[in-house]
């Protein structure tokens, strides 16, 4: 059929349905244009803009089996209370065929603070495991063969402290560092303008970051150096465009800190991953990934002139939007979930995570975390939606949306070029007002009912308070603080002090790389607290301002 | 002229979810009353001296890390402390039903948790307000 007389029959059939609405009108607060077409889509070349699965631009995925070899990595994010505690929690979900490890750990590990710190009172071992030590590290993997697993670890502002546990860890278990599998977050950036888990400035981050790409393309090879991460920038409101765009704008950040820092592009990019979200408009969130895969290939070729293909790729880590999950009718939250990882799965993710029905609540139960694993297991065994490679291309609507997604990144892209690079744009608050502009209006939709959220604005019911939540144990603080009043008599602080001396030495002189100082004092059983204090002192705090 | 109401919005604890106390905070100052938002990571000590340096008539805290419990008491009994009985303190967040009544005791006016309106809040706060 040729495009003329689709024009033609559109127009015959937009003259219909101007008849129709007279008397039926359309609902309010959808997409403006009701169908699509070739017309949609005439522009897009299939071999430049869509190609195949396993090649440049990659929009239908990184690999060229995708979930015809096997099936995305089923990575369950846990942890809580101390480290024997999430281990049974890890040792339970590798029975039951997770096939990775995700640790969550507690915001004073995350902000880089010792349990027996004033400002952890309260906090320890609530959102995640308190880790003081390496001592901690050892029982968190403990009986789990770090030789098999791989282990990704949401940590941030201390992301090499961590990174070295789990070295020495390997190293007690007879794993050399060569063989460690897993990803550090290690996405400063994101924390300034969304997450809100910062410690040190902007400029100290950045070297710390790259200190640890090169210290990891020596010695660490299979090791994801960071999960550049639109996440939370998402889950702080951020709209689908606005979500890609100004992760990839970090992603930019990074590869020039690197560059600059004397790495060629091609040694490092190939370990650089993403983190998306999976919310709830599933064909919005399916273009979404395919865009955020051709944009990052544009960036690394064109911009940052990679040769190696790997380095043009954007593989991606999913977890299901936390911020749509619903406080009222929990159970409702089941079926969302199932929904975005159909999105997530459509729109060929890595790995993923299910948020559990109770998230909006408490911590999640162990019971709503295996519906969580199902949900993934019946989307990839009994769904089809895996079977066949990105099963949406060619769909008009997707394929216009994949480009409209990928216009308005380039858009956010360009103006962050102008305002001077990611640092700048998030040093001027400009990306935190932009998401939380969008947040706004969200809050505001859903008020004045223009969105509806099933169960909070429209089809409530009388409800009783959920019982059974999960309930971390208030003594979890007192228990970390005796172990670690234990630590400090028994390890060896002669060697703790030389370490700890090193270290500040080493964090004055830019040229040095940190992480063999920050492994060293890891393994005389120094403390995270200790460790980032050193750096503290050197570096400083960041404070953020924020204008409303 | 009337006296604007002015509301302390705070981020007390670690945790770095500030979605819900930005959206807050604009929608109160969109309703007309004066709003000083503190930023993340403030120490409960921080909180109370902001709250007696900036005269205010309302605390709203937000937290969503499961600290409330020992948070939330305290912030009340370090503002009666300076003598601010009538400052009328509301909490928010990811809170299970269970806890309220033991904040509300402790002296929390008020517990928002997940869906609740910007509109119940800011009414809330105009019925409340001593």
């Amino acid at each position: 059929m040729s495009n003329d007389k689709v024009k033609a029959d559109l127009a015959a059939y937009e003259a219909k349905v101007e008849k129709a609405i007279a008397k039926f009108p359309e609902r309010a607060n959808i997409p403006k244009q009701r169908i699509y077409t070739p017309l949609d889509i005439q522009n897009t070349d299939y071999a430049d803009e869509i190609g195949f699965p396993g090649v440049y631009p990659f929009t239908r995925g990184v690999q060229p089996t995708m979930y015809r070899g096997r099936f995305w990595t089923m990575r369950m994010y846990a942890g809580f209370s101390t480290a024997e505690e999430s281990n049974k929690r890890y040792r339970y979900l590798i029975e039951s065929g997770a096939t990775g490890l995700s640790c969550a750990f507690d915001l004073p590990t995350q902000i880089g603070y010792d349990s027996d710190d004033d400002i952890s009172e309260g906090e320890v071992g609530k959102v995640g495991v308190a880790i003081d030590s390496l001592a901690d590290m050892e029982l968190l993997f403990d009986k789990i063969d770090l030789g098999k697993v791989s282990t990704s670890m949401t940590i941030n502002a201390p992301a090499s402290v961590l990174l070295a546990m789990y070295i020495a860890v390997g190293e007690k278990q007879g794993v050399s560092a060569d063989q460690l599998k897993g990803t550090i977050q290690n996405d400063i950036l994101k924390e300034y303008s969304a997450r809100g888990t910062y410690i040190f400035p902007p400029r100290p981050s950045m070297r710390l970051i790259t200190n640890i790409f090169a210290y990891c393309s020596k010695n660490v090879p299979k090791w994801n150096t960071i999960s550049i991460s639109g996440y939370h920038i998402r889950e702080a409101g951020s709209t689908a465009s606005q979500e890609i765009a100004f992760t990839i704008a970090d992603g930019i950040a990074y590869c020039e800190a690197a560059i600059k820092a004397g790495l060629d592009v091609d040694a490092f990019a190939g370990r650089l991953s993403f983190f998306w979200n999976a919310h709830n408009n599933v064909l919005e969130e399916v273009a979404k990934f395919r865009a955020s895969r051709r944009v990052w290939a544009k960036v690394m070729k064109e911009r940052f002139k990679a040769k190696n293909p790997k380095s043009w790729m954007l593989r991606v880590h999913t977890q299901t939007a936390g911020s749509m999950l619903t406080a009222q009718q929990p159970n409702n939250n089941i079926v969302r979930v199932a929904l975005q990882t159909a999105a997530a799965v459509m729109g060929g993710t890595q790995s993923l995570h299910t948020n559990s029905r109770d998230e909006a609540l408490a911590l999640p139960t162990e019971d709503s975390v295996m519906v969580a694993l199902r949900t993934q297991q019946i989307v990839a065994c009994e769904s089809g939606l895996a079977d066949v490679i990105d099963p949406l291309a060619g769909s008009y609507y997707v394929e216009a949306l994949t480009n409209k997604i990928e216009a308005e990144a380039w858009d956010y892209i360009k103006k962050i070029d102008e305002i001077g690079g990611a640092v700048s744009a998030i040093e001027q608050g400009y990306i935190q007002k932009e998401i939380q502009d969008s947040a706004y209006q969200w809050q505001m939709d859903v008020e004045s009912g223009a969105k509806t959220i099933v169960g909070v604005n429209k089809f409530q019911v009388e409800e009783k308070p959920v019982e059974g939540l999960l309930r971390v144990d208030a003594s979890v603080g007192v228990k970390q603080k005796k172990h670690l009043a234990e630590l400090r008599a028994k390890r060896d602080n002669a060697a703790v002090k030389e370490a700890l001396i090193a270290l500040e030495k080493a964090c004055k002189d830019e040229e040095e790389n940190l992480m063999p100082h920050i492994l060293t004092a890891v393994k005389t059983y120094a403390t995270l607290g200790e460790i980032c204090g050193v750096m503290r002192s050197v570096f400083g705090e960041y404070v953020a301002h924020v204008n409303l | 002229m009337e006296k604007r109401i002015r509301v302390l919005v705070a981020k007390p604890g670690l945790d770095g979810h500030d979605r819900g106390a930005k959206v807050v905070a604009r929608a109160l100052r969109d309703a007309g009353f004066e709003v000083i938002y503190t930023g993340l990571r403030q120490t409960p000590e921080q909180i109370a001296e902001a709250a007696l340096q900036e005269d205010v008539n309302v605390v709203a805290m937000s937290i969503l890390s499961g600290a409330h419990a020992h948070i939330f008491p305290k912030v009340v009994n370090l503002l009666k402390g300076k003598g601010m009985d009538d400052v009328l303190v509301v909490g928010g967040g990811v809170i299970p039903e269970s806890d309220i009544p033991a904040l509300k005791a402790a002296g929390i006016a008020e517990v928002f948790t997940p869906g609740a309106t910007t509109g119940t809040i800011i009414d809330f706060i105009k019925e409340n307000v001593k």
